[in-house]
């Protein structure tokens, strides 16, 4: 009776342990099939609208004649992204490759503290409360939208992000080195710039690429700055278009060419942020595994 | 002047002051204050920029009020705030049970080879712009949910349960933004719950191990209570995602600042209602009741954040510790 007992409930436990063990594969497997299926709807959808003229063109309304429908190109969104991205990393940089040194360098006391504190609830902030406070800075004060007030709303979510990997970056720095470098005399400015930055250079050319990604896939405060335009626009001080923008307004028209552009260009987006983080994986984990 | 400051500031001081490691010390601080800045900014700007909405409503009547319509200058933020946290609260339910089993089949099942692909191929699933999924969501998801998910549901149990009750008109509602939000803040979770699984100390697992425990019963006694605080914490923080989640929300609820019981009827979220609005808004009281949504809704995710952080923090801490 006794062994019977036993054995039947370490068929039971066996059994739980099997059938837990499958369901943790088939979660993680689970987890994947959106990312397979937004990838590939993305890609079937997308490349369809990619020509020379996506890619050269500006917006042309739909022609709702007869014959071949002209739908024109996203030329404009593209420089428009480029443009606020860029000029949204040109500010973005410094601050958080800065912060990131204070941070690594100068650790232990309290500033530190409250620093890391504050880049933590930026780094959880909603993307909206950043564009509604661009907005009321720049778009309520200047009576104008503008692809300033949309670079400036990027910054603030690209400095957590630099500043983060950046100190990340130099704790990995061995403290040999710096030992080297100050038991030859140098300063520990000198020592920071000449050997800890060369030696974390790859890791923080790293944060600045995510950071990148981040920003360039970034609607929401867009849409309360930027606004959208559908004109090639290269002042900062105008509204411009930006890809996530044309892809959420195309996506909300009834036209179907128009729809099909709205899929090229988040294809193009989809593209910009695999590449980054792939890479960026890669490059990570070989140094790592060095 | 450089005895001065020495004799006054100690060693540690009179260190950064040789060789011009003052002025770089500064330089760094100066840029290390301005993320400091960054944030009061926010803080301040918000709060400035809501005075209006603020003396009209007050913080506790703007809340609680559930009349938004800006024609008759009417704002209130419950019908918001309750999409808002509904929808989170469906994406948190859906997703932490398998990202948990993620975090489990990463730190203790996965072969070595696969972990770091598998990993990759999860978190990658937070690098999507979120537009991209609200346009998956409005293409795909939406249409499968209507017929084989929605429909269905409120023809069956939803004749008896009003959380599920119809009509399902075109389908945008809760339910649907929860299920795209849930897919966006499984990653956080899954990492969060992987990282603080693997920091389990071997002996506790190798005790377990050595009284005959089967695998599962060493995840489920040994591992999952050691982690839990931190899995609770990696949930805080995918919520907090959720809470702060624009483009996904705005382009699959429907955009209806209603309250309804049923899931499946549309409603709105804060970020959704602000980016919808906040570019045409009609009135200066608009505007400002949408910039005190933001401070509102800003405000949630700070707590949900904090009490992440807490909880993610402990965990780390005393596995070091030990």
């Amino acid at each position: 009776m006794q062994p019977a007992r036993t054995m039947r409930r370490y068929r039971r436990r066996t059994f739980v342990n099997r059938f837990m063990l499958i369901l943790t594969v088939g979660s993680t497997g689970v987890a994947l099939i959106p990312l397979v299926l937004i990838l590939s709807y993305v890609f079937q959808q997308g490349i369809g609208a990619w020509g020379v003229e996506f890619f050269t063109d500006t917006y042309r309304p739909v022609s709702m004649g007869e014959g071949s429908i002209q739908t024109g190109g996203v030329l404009h969104a593209i420089v428009g992204t480029l443009i606020i991205v860029g000029v949204a990393l040109l500010l973005a940089m410094p601050i958080g490759v800065m912060a990131g040194i204070y941070l690594a360098e100068y650790p232990g006391n309290r500033s530190a503290t409250i620093i890391r504190f504050c880049t933590d609830v930026l780094t959880a902030m909603p993307s909206i409360v950043v564009g509604v406070t661009a907005y009321i800075l720049i778009v309520q004060r200047t009576q104008q939208f503008s692809a300033l007030a949309g670079s400036i709303a990027l910054v603030v979510l690209m400095v957590p992000i630099i500043t983060r990997t950046t100190e990340e970056m130099l704790r990995l720095v061995p403290e040999a080195s710096r030992e080297a470098a100050i038991a030859l005399g140098a300063p520990k400015w000198w020592t920071t710039l000449t050997v800890v930055i060369p030696m974390a250079f790859s890791g923080i050319v790293t944060g600045i690429l995510l950071a990148l990604a981040r920003a360039a896939g970034e609607t929401a405060p867009l849409l309360v700055t930027v606004l959208g335009n559908n004109n090639l626009a290269y002042s900062i001080f105008e509204p411009m278009q930006a890809l996530p923008l044309l892809a959420y307004r195309y996506t909300e028209q009834p036209f179907a060419e128009v729809n099909e552009q709205a899929w090229g260009a988040a294809l193009l987006l989809v593209v910009i942020v695999l590449i980054t983080n792939i890479t960026v994986r890669l490059a990570t984990r070989k140094r790592l595994s060095r | 002047m450089t005895d001065a400051f020495s004799r006054s500031g100690g060693s540690r001081l009179r260190q950064r002051l040789q060789h011009g490691d003052l002025i770089f010390w500064l330089v760094a601080l100066g840029f290390a204050l301005l993320v400091v800045a960054l944030l009061a900014i926010i803080v301040a700007v918000t709060w400035n920029g809501s005075d209006e909405a603020r003396d009209t409503f007050g913080i506790i009547g703007f809340i609680t009020s559930t009349e938004w319509n800006p024609v008759a200058g009417e704002f209130g933020a419950a019908p918001a705030i309750y999409g808002t946290v509904v929808s989170s609260i469906i994406a948190l339910v859906l997703a932490a049970p398998p990202a948990i089993m993620i975090g489990v089949f990463l730190s203790d099942l996965c072969p070595a080879r696969l972990r770091a692909p598998i990993s990759m191929m999860v978190e990658l699933l937070a690098a999507i712009p979120s537009v991209v999924y609200g346009m998956w969501g409005v293409f795909v998801l939406i249409p499968f949910y209507r017929t084989f998910i929605a429909s269905p549901l409120s023809e069956s149990v939803g004749e008896y349960i009003p959380l599920f009750a119809g009509p399902v008109a075109i389908g945008r509602g809760l339910l649907v933004a929860g299920m795209i939000l849930a897919i966006m803040i499984l990653p956080t979770i899954a990492a969060v719950s992987r990282d603080v699984l693997t920091v389990v100390p071997a002996h506790q697992k190798e005790a377990m191990l050595a009284l005959g425990a089967t695998r599962w019963e060493v995840i489920r006694h040994a591992q999952l209570p050691f982690a839990r605080a931190g899995i609770v914490g990696g949930m805080m923080l995918g919520l907090g995602r959720a809470l702060g989640e624009t483009m996904a929300a705005l382009m699959v609820i429907g955009n209806m600042p209603r309250i309804e019981t049923s899931l499946f009827q549309p409603a709105t979220t804060a970020a959704a209602q602000i980016a919808s609005q906040l570019p045409t808004s009609q009135s200066e009281l608009h505007a400002s009741s949408l910039i005190l949504m933001a401070l509102v809704l800003f405000l949630i995710t700070l707590v949900a954040n904090s009490i992440a952080r807490l909880l993610v923090w402990n965990v780390s801490r005393s596995s070091g510790g030990r």
